[in-house]
């Protein structure tokens, strides 16, 4: 493990992109950044803008409209970016699998370097998730 | 050889590297206690390393594509310019140097300036709505504290005896009693640290990077080493402009082991501009700007009336 990798590890920047989500795992997500949880201690912190992030967090099912949007994000974003697919919706389509509107899993759309399933998952499961991630290469 | 002491003062000590590192230390203790006001734990000791190296070394620089991408790499160079040579005009006497050079407050106050200039140039170069949203907002801040800012000075110079130079007004209050032992001295105080909180455009103040409307505003499109750089000289204005406060109001430093003293003095600052930021709602850019066009200006109007009748 080099330097510049362990630097990048130790400061992971998350941008949340919600699709058609039914708010749970948003709300767990935000659970992660409150006193309880803390995810600043791992050097994760939540960023406005997508040229500053690290982490691509993509929650809920991800419809025809969310799907040209995930795309331009994920290409607008600085390389090298880790995308983390959270939730049933996100990881593998869940109930919504079959509506019309569903424009496949994230994984169809970009590569997925992480899955954290759940309906939604609770925050130490998104930790456990993250710590992962931070640990993966 | 006189060169290689300049450089040297430039680059080494008291100039980029130890500045960029204390205020780096800085910027820790502030998300630390940031963390500890809010019942976190808080990041770890390097994490601002962590972060600006990560930035530095790993991420990669995306150019706007409408807007002028010269201008855009260019502002965040100009800001850790502007920063590192305001901060090495207060260090050095601070330090107890002698430069030799007279009337140095006027351009130390002229370079604090470069960094939010060199922010608002950047934001519009990079074409951004939200950015330009954000440069307008900063433009009207400065509008806003500068003159407040600038009577500071110029009340700190009237108290000194007509001194226009940091060492002398530091030879001043510790030949006599520091500035902020008088009443005028506190109020400049208070001024002094709103001014501040606006300049580093921390939270009652921070509606150019606004995380929630603007999506971080001004830096909006930067990414990779430009953000680094901005980065880095964030992390400088956080060191030197509380050295600066405790060079014009608080004594400066003795020469000997005083160091632990004025090291205090700084993070004593520091802790106050964070429970600021810690314990106050974002205003309007209006009420900023009543606040300090009406509030602050007022306030150390009083305090120069105050010099005048000696208290």
């Amino acid at each position: 493990m080099g330097f510049k990798d362990y630097c990048f590890r130790k400061s992971l920047w998350v941008f949340h992109f919600g699709g058609a989500s039914c708010n749970n795992c948003d709300i767990e997500i935000l659970d992660c950044l409150t006193p309880r949880h803390d995810l600043e201690r791992f050097g994760i912190l939540l960023v406005g803008s997508i040229r500053h992030a690290d982490v691509l967090l993509v929650n809920g099912s991800i419809n025809r409209r969310d799907k040209d949007r995930l795309l331009e994000l994920y290409h607008q974003a600085p390389k090298p970016l880790l995308v983390v697919a959270i939730g049933a919706c996100g990881c593998t389509g869940g109930i919504f699998a079959e509506g019309y509107t569903f424009a496949g899993p994230v994984d169809k759309i970009i590569p997925v370097d992480a899955y954290i399933p759940g309906c939604p998952p609770t925050p130490e499961a998104i930790i456990a998730g993250i710590v992962k991630l931070a640990g993966k290469k | 050889m006189q060169m290689a002491v300049y450089l040297l003062w430039f680059f080494i000590f008291p100039g980029l590297l130890f500045m960029a590192v204390v205020g780096a230390f800085l910027s820790w203790f502030d998300r630390k206690i940031t963390a500890r006001v809010q019942f976190r734990k808080g990041p770890p000791l390097l994490q601002p390393f962590y972060d600006f190296f990560k930035l530095l070394l790993v991420k990669e620089t995306i150019l706007p594509k409408s807007g002028s991408g010269f201008v855009f790499l260019l502002a965040p160079l100009l800001a850790v310019f502007g920063a590192t040579m305001a901060g090495l005009f207060i260090l050095l006497p601070l330090f107890n140097i002698e430069t030799g050079f007279r009337g140095d407050i006027i351009v130390i106050f002229y370079l604090l300036t470069l960094p939010s200039f060199s922010y608002i140039i950047g934001a519009l170069a990079s074409g951004n709505p939200l950015g330009a949203v954000g440069a307008s907002r900063e433009m009207k801040l400065i509008i806003s504290y500068e003159l407040t800012f600038l009577l500071i000075i110029a009340a700190v110079i009237m108290k000194s005896g007509q001194k226009f130079d940091l060492n002398s007004i530091i030879a001043a209050q510790q030949s006599g009693t520091p500035f902020i032992g008088s009443i005028s001295g506190v109020l400049l105080f208070i001024a002094g640290i709103f001014c501040i909180q606006a300049k580093l455009a921390l939270v009652p103040f921070d509606m150019p990077e606004a995380e929630a409307e603007l999506a971080s505003g001004i830096y909006i499109e930067y990414s990779g080493p430009p953000y680094a750089m901005i980065k880095l000289a964030k992390y400088i204005m956080l060191f030197i402009l509380p050295a600066f406060l405790v060079a014009l109001l608080m004594n400066g430093m003795n020469p000997g082991i005083n160091i632990v003293w004025l090291i205090l003095k700084i993070l004593g600052v520091v802790l106050l501009l964070t429970l600021i930021r810690n314990t106050n709602p974002r205003v309007k850019i209006k009420q900023a700007a009543r606040f300090f066009l009406v509030w602050m200006n007022l306030l150390v109007v009083v305090a120069i009336v105050l010099i005048v009748f000696g208290l």
